[in-house]
């Protein structure tokens, strides 16, 4: 019997093996999740006089994405952000990050701003306070404040249905805290 | 024209190879001597076609020829010639190519160095060595197929990865593979016998100088690895636990257990079962490594074009070879019957201790390196295993290994005497720890108790080596007699325990005692480390084939006297566009001396790393001494008398067991 | 490797300095950062550690790292400032968690189950009879058919 021991431990591996081939290694998970989002408050990328940061998070639905002129994927999934930023169904925030103002001001101008508006984050620093690795990113924050989901990578057109419009809609449908 | 004949060839090398399985395979089981026959004709034929397949992937690279597309990514006009030709193994599909290659060869080798092995049993192990082929070539043929055209082709290539473009890169993936491959010699030996149910001291000592030679292969590979990592990769690291690195490991310790296992079948009838799963969990190891480098499953230095559908055709491979043959284990070791007998204290214990901590070691590296992905698989969270974990476990567990790697060969089969052998011992137990301790304590200025503690270690297997050879060695009339006496493996045995030392005493030694600085210089500037001094005189630009650089020049100075000038380059890539940093290094048997060029700043300064690096060629060195024991030992001449005695069918040999020790 | 080689290349602002040099207070507070780093896993370049890489996001870990360090705060304190940021991805030497008890007990536990082996195998090989030995006439009967299949 002992010695069906080592079949059977090779294929307790080879089973993990086999659901390791459908995920990704490099993956990060955010810590953040469930819990509330990094203090900040940045310049706009638009109007330097004007900041931008969590209270105006506060009180709603919205997505905070982390994007910069220099970044060729965020390129990839602008349209679909311009596409929901049309549909009006919730709020884009932008985090420009490690970005030069002109630069980023002028990658608006030519593909276009879904943004209600871009905290400027020249060098990174809340980039890091909100552990992102890698641009582009989204995240998903509730009325609370809350983190509640972080996409690594461009925002799909599936991604945008399979995952954060439902979740949208969830988070719609909870009360807001007094 | 000539990527189709390659192409060709390999589809009929899959045909030699399905017909150098089936019928021999059919045939040991029917007791059919015509089916038996195919093995060899088949095998000698696979390898013929394999030959003109890979000649043909080198050829299209010799002739630029871009519209293959594995020559488009790989290679470039400006690329020098060696460089081509090595490109053949430099990505995924070419390296597979290598690897069923190789496979032809050790297979070729089989059919050639089997006279003497029984029709029933060379049938078995070459159809054995048919079926691995027929997966891999599937393999290539059907994901990974090297010989693809693009229409229209494209003017030049991409050129080869910077990183490959180095002479100890481009021979460590072939004596890596002959290692890996050739452990498939052992496990198709180990199947044949489990098929056969023949399972005797004749078929470890079959078994014994296949597995030899593929571990000579290994340890060769994966040394110059480490030393190309050092020199080539910067920050004067030699071993970073990356998972691709911990893949050729991992089958290297086990295949160590293996010979020494081995051994003890083949002299006392001992271990049969555990030996046979160690020859299968080699090879296993090494099929592991190629899914794991392939598949994308773990991020990796060294991984290839990552691809699922590879990774699945890779992985069902790995679980009907790998879990075939350890159900027709579990099916067939019950029956398998030792009758040695032996007491605690003995060298049959020793070995047995021996291949428990390799096995142990190997068992850990691969913990630590799949956990991350248990974890995620199982909704966990995301993890990192690195450094850190595997020093801290393999240390410890390799500790035991140094302490009786000497004393073992002094203790006899079945019996020996624990009292009188630490009698014995004894001043050489002190010795070691005074010279441990006094080295650190005089030469460097503190104390540091592990550092004691692994030279010392070094010392005492070195000494007990030696001790044994020489107790051998006086027991016959003079000398010169008594070292002509001894067989080659009793030396073979000694260079390589030898060379365990020597690989200790480097990784100590550097480990602890290197300094390195990271310094602003100006053209003008020096910087000391230790007893050297590095004068910074300036920078220029070098042109090269493929590449333009900024070449650093630098004089190290040890008191008032010249010791080396070092040249470390930035090289600039012109097709791919990156950058690398050519450290300079000035290698010596005591020390290296290491400069890196970092960044410029303003001025004309640079940033630059220096490296004071005792001791640390002894790594290398070490490894190339246990490689010396390992041919040495293959040069012993019971080996080559394969010319013996057919084996009986029911696995009894003719005439009785050697009676050496 | 290779995808950092490029990501970096793409970087309109290379400003790619691994090799930093760094002002400490003390050799202790440099001895800390150095080792630390060391043990930092590069989320960007995943297979270089925080010390080796030429990452954009790396440099700017160090300096973080740098900062809390030189600010008096222990090795510790700085890596949890990434782990919170990052999770326990960042850290090359996995945490001793119940999630890792497998992972860092494991090897220790086969050692067990090895050294038990070693031990029952050979409490049951000793206590076997042994053999008798061959009497003088058996051996000479041995050494007779020896001769005769010519060994």
């Amino acid at each position: 019997m002992r010695y069906l021991i080592p079949f059977l431990v090779f294929v307790t591996m080879v089973v993990f093996l086999a659901i390791g081939l459908t995920l990704d290694p490099r993956e990060v998970p955010s810590p953040f999740i469930g819990k509330p989002a990094p203090r900040f408050s940045l310049p706009q990328v638009a109007e330097t006089g004007k900041t931008f940061g969590n209270e105006e998070l506060q009180g709603q639905v919205s997505l905070l994405n982390v994007w910069a002129s220099w970044c060729v994927s965020c390129r990839q999934e602008h349209p679909v952000l311009m596409q929901l930023a049309r549909q009006n169904l919730v709020p884009i925030y932008g985090l420009n990050y490690k970005d030069e103002r002109a630069a980023a001001l002028g990658w608006l101008k030519q593909f276009g701003d879904p943004y209600r508006t871009s905290a400027f984050d020249a060098d990174g620093k809340v980039g890091i306070e909100w552990g992102v690795y890698g641009v582009p990113e989204t995240f998903v924050i509730d009325k609370q404040g809350v983190i509640r989901y972080k996409q690594t990578g461009p925002v799909t057109e599936e991604v945008l249905q399979k995952k954060l419009l439902p979740l949208i809609r969830e988070l719609e449908q909870e009360k807001t805290s007094s | 024209m000539i990527a189709e004949l390659g192409h060709m060839a390999l589809i009929m090398a899959l045909a030699m190879a399905v017909l150098q399985s089936v019928f021999p395979l059919a045939g040991a089981h029917q007791a059919a001597p015509i089916w038996m026959a195919v093995a060899k004709p088949a095998a000698r034929a696979q390898f013929f076609f394999l030959m003109i397949a890979i000649t043909c992937l080198a050829l299209s690279f010799v002739n630029n020829d871009f519209s293959v597309v594995y020559v488009a990514k790989n290679s470039n006009s400006a690329l020098p010639l060696y460089y081509r030709i090595a490109a053949v193994w430099g990505a995924h599909e070419g390296s597979m190519l290598l690897w069923a290659f190789i496979l032809g060869l050790w297979t070729v080798a089989v059919t050639v160095f089997s006279r003497g092995l029984s029709e029933e049993m060379g049938a078995r192990v070459l159809g054995v060595m048919g079926l691995i082929s027929i997966g891999i070539q599937l393999f290539i043929l059907l994901t990974s197929n090297p010989f693809e055209r693009i229409a229209p082709a494209p003017p030049d290539g991409n050129d080869m990865n910077p990183l490959l473009q180095d002479f100890g890169m481009t021979i460590h993936p072939p004596m890596l593979y002959m290692g890996y491959v050739g452990l498939s010699v052992a496990f198709s030996f180990a199947i044949a016998a489990l098929l056969g149910g023949t399972l005797d001291s004749a078929w470890a000592r079959w078994s014994r100088p296949w597995t030899l030679v593929a571990w000579v292969f290994l340890t060769f590979g994966i040394t110059l690895g480490s030393w190309w990592a050092y020199y080539e990769l910067g920050w004067g690291g030699w071993w970073f636990w990356d998972p691709v690195e911990n893949a050729s490991f991992m089958p290297w310790l086990v295949a160590t257990a293996l010979l020494h296992s081995l051994a003890v079948t083949e002299k006392r009838g001992a271990f049969k079962a555990w030996t046979v799963l160690l020859a299968l969990f080699a090879f296993s190891l090494s099929l592991l490594g190629t899914f794991l480098v392939r598949s994308g499953v773990l991020t990796s230095v060294h991984a290839f074009a990552s691809d699922p559908t590879r990774g699945l055709f890779i992985l069902v491979f790995l679980g009907v070879i790998v879990g075939g043959s350890l159900l027709l284990y579990a099916l067939r070791a019950p029956g398998i019957r030792d009758n040695a007998r032996y007491r605690f204290f003995s060298k049959e214990n020793l070995l047995l201790l021996n291949n428990i901590l390799l096995v142990t070691a190997a068992a850990s590296i691969l913990l630590g390196t799949l956990y991350p992905l248990l974890l995620d698989a199982l909704g966990l969270g995301k993890i990192s295993v690195g450094p850190p974990y595997f020093t801290a476990v393999f240390a410890p567990l390799m500790a035991p290994i140094f302490l009786l790697a000497g004393v073992a060969p002094m203790v006899p089969w079945r019996q020996g005497e624990f009292v009188a052998l630490a009698r014995r011992l004894r001043y050489f137990f002190d010795g070691s720890l005074l010279l441990g301790w006094g080295l650190v304590w005089l030469w460097l200025d503190e104390d540091d108790y592990a550092t004691m503690a692994g030279l010392s270690m070094a010392f005492w297997l070195a000494a007990t080596m030696l001790f044994s050879l020489y107790s051998r060695i006086r027991l016959r009339s003079s000398w010169l007699e008594g070292l002509r006496s001894q067989s080659p493996s009793v030396y073979g045995m000694t260079f390589a325990h030898l060379g365990v030392a020597a690989f200790l005493v480097g990784v100590v030694l550097s480990n602890h005692y290197s300094q390195e600085k990271t310094v602003r210089l100006a053209p003008g500037e020096s910087v000391s480390l230790g007893h050297y001094a590095f004068k910074f005189e300036g920078v220029s630009e070098v042109t090269g084939p493929n590449y333009q650089a900024k070449e650093g020049s630098f004089r190290v100075y040890r008191g008032d006297g010249e010791v080396a000038q070092l040249k470390p380059q930035k090289r600039f890539y012109r097709v791919q566009g990156n950058t690398m940093t050519e450290a300079a290094i000035d290698p010596g048997l005591f020390r290296d001396l290491y400069v890196a060029l970092g960044e410029p700043l303003d001025q004309g300064a640079w940033s630059v790393r220096v490296y004071y690096k005792p001791f640390i060629r002894w790594i290398w060195l070490g490894g190339l001494l246990m490689m010396a024991g390992g041919l040495v030992s293959v040069s012993d001449r019971r080996y080559r008398l394969l010319a013996r005695p057919a084996v009986h069918r029911e696995g009894v040999p003719v005439g009785a067991l050697t009676k050496e020790s | 490797m290779k995808w950092c080689l490029i990501f970096s290349g793409l970087l309109l602002y290379v400003n790619v300095q691994a090799t930093e040099i760094r002002h400490f207070d003390d050799a202790d507070k440099q001895q800390r950062y150095e080792n630390l780093i060391k043990e930092l896993r590069c989320l960007v370049c995943q297979n270089q550690s925080l010390a080796d890489s030429d990452a954009d996001l790396a440099q700017d870990l160090r300096d973080e790292v740098y900062s809390i360090i030189q600010s008096g705060k222990n090795q510790e304190e700085a890596a949890q400032f990434l782990v919170d940021r990052y999770g326990d991805f960042v850290l090359y030497r996995p945490p001793l968690k119940i999630t890792t008890s497998l992972l860092w007990l494991g090897p220790f536990v086969l050692l067990l189950i090895g050294a038990s082996f070693i031990w029952r195998q050979a409490k049951r090989r000793s206590t076997r009879p042994q053999a008798p030995e061959l009497t003088h006439e058996e051996r000479q009967r041995l050494q007779h058919l020896k001769e005769k299949l010519g060994r």
